[in-house]
């Protein structure tokens, strides 16, 4: 059972990943709260593992993959059938 | 592709950056970048007039910061960052002038500088990535090397006392003054915040892996482990007694804010003064009408 307060429902995100500006560090994935990211066996041209997304239903939107990733290499926007909902910031 | 598709794909960060100079020269798994956000973050919460935001970073690996973020910023001297700021909020005290710098920079040869800025309480922000080292120049032992740790000018670990930033900062004159990891991200943004609100020279110590250096010489894994570890060694104490936060190696950390106070700042202090020396005819300097 979901249980919601007023009208909140859980946000869900779009998670954008600039493989060629990471350098593999696996911040992002290791704190994602929901583990939607693991580090692929892919190299980048730079020779590092990007991460890839497993489970992008799983997403919350909390953002704290893109305020940990130290190359400012991915990103996350709201899904667009979500933004009539109100807007809350839910970083660590 | 559409247009709204289009901007989706920019990172907001870009905004705060000079994208031509990126990727930055950071290792992998250093912390400075995660710290770089935080603040972007808290200047984005702060709604101030970014074009009334001035950086200024000194030498070193955090000293880069400058150079990468697309503010009016300035890249000093080793040591100078402080000075160069106190002229800049004196000259356009309309500013809003933010020191980003390593604890080699700001506490080892800009040390002097710190304690006469906190001391006349200069209306600066100074965030102070202390990684325990001097990390650009190949992990030699700092002012805040904890004792016991490996450096590479101490081979057989460091045997000097170190300083304890915020009961340093505190006795000097700061009246903001809080320490984090960087792993602690919405307290490192909300800090910044406050600090930016703030009038009066406020500190805010950042603890920060440092994974080529300090962790390799010392065998404490990669920035993931390093960043782990010393977010699960922080405990939080929000107006500890600064005495009592000095950093063991490998010891637990105290974070929080430790100083948020009220207190006429250099300019005000100057205004006071001279207005009570020269009476009507002195026009009070950096004051809006
Ligand atoms: C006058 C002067 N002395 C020494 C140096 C060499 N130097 C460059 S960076 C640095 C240390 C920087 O340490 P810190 O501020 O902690 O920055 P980090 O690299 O650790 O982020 C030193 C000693 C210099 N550039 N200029
Ligand atoms: S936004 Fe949150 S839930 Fe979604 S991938 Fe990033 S860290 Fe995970
Ligand atoms: S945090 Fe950034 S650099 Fe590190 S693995 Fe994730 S995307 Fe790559
Ligand atoms: S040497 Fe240390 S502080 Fe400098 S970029 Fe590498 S990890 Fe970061
Ligand atoms: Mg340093």
């Amino acid at each position: 059972m979901t249980i919601r307060f007023g009208n909140l429902r859980p946000k869900k995100g779009n998670i954008h990943i600039n493989k060629e500006r990471c350098k593999g560090c696996g911040f992002c994935v290791e704190f994602c709260p929901r583990d939607v990211l693991e580090l692929s066996e892919e190299f980048n041209k730079k020779g590092y593992h990007p991460p890839r997304v497993v489970k992008a239903d799983e997403c919350i939107y909390c953002q704290l993959c893109e305020a940990i990733c130290p190359e400012f290499a991915i990103f996350v926007t709201l899904k667009k059938e979500e933004e009539k909902g109100e807007e809350s910031e839910s970083r660590p | 592709m559409s247009r709204e598709e289009l901007a989706e794909e920019k990172n907001p960060m870009e905004d705060f950056l000079r994208m031509d100079r990126i990727p930055h020269i950071w290792c992998p798994g250093c912390g400075i970048g995660t710290v770089v956000t935080s603040f972007a973050d808290a200047l984005k919460k702060s709604e101030l007039d970014l074009d009334k935001v001035a950086v200024v970073s000194g030498i070193g690996c955090t000293g880069r910061v400058a150079g990468y973020v697309k503010f009016d910023s300035f890249h000093t001297t080793h040591g100078r960052a402080i000075p160069f700021a106190t002229g800049l909020k004196l000259a356009n005290p309309e500013l809003k002038v933010v020191v980003f710098s390593g604890d080699g920079d700001i506490v080892g040869i800009g040390g002097n500088h710190l304690i006469h800025a906190a001391r006349r309480n200069m209306d600066i922000v100074v965030i102070c990535v202390n990684n325990f080292n001097y990390a650009m120049t190949g992990g030699q032992v700092a002012a805040t090397s904890p004792m016991g740790a490996n450096l590479s000018t101490a081979p057989y670990g460091n045997f000097e006392y170190p300083f304890n930033l915020p009961y340093l900062v505190e006795t000097c004159g700061a009246t903001y003054v809080a320490r984090w990891t960087s792993l602690h991200i919405r307290r490192v943004t909300k800090s910044i915040q406050e600090a930016l609100a703030k009038r009066g020279f406020s500190f805010i110590e950042v603890i920060t892996p440092c994974v080529t250096l300090y962790a390799r010489r010392n065998r404490l894994g990669d920035g993931l482990n390093l960043l782990k570890y010393y977010y699960d060694q922080s405990e939080i104490q929000h107006g500890a007694d600064t005495r009592t936060v000095g950093i063991d190696y490998q010891g637990k950390l105290i974070v929080g804010k430790f100083v948020d106070k009220e207190k006429p700042t250099f300019l005000d202090g100057m205004n006071t003064h001279l207005q009570k020396v020269l009476g009507e005819k002195y026009v009070p300097y950096g004051v809006k009408p």
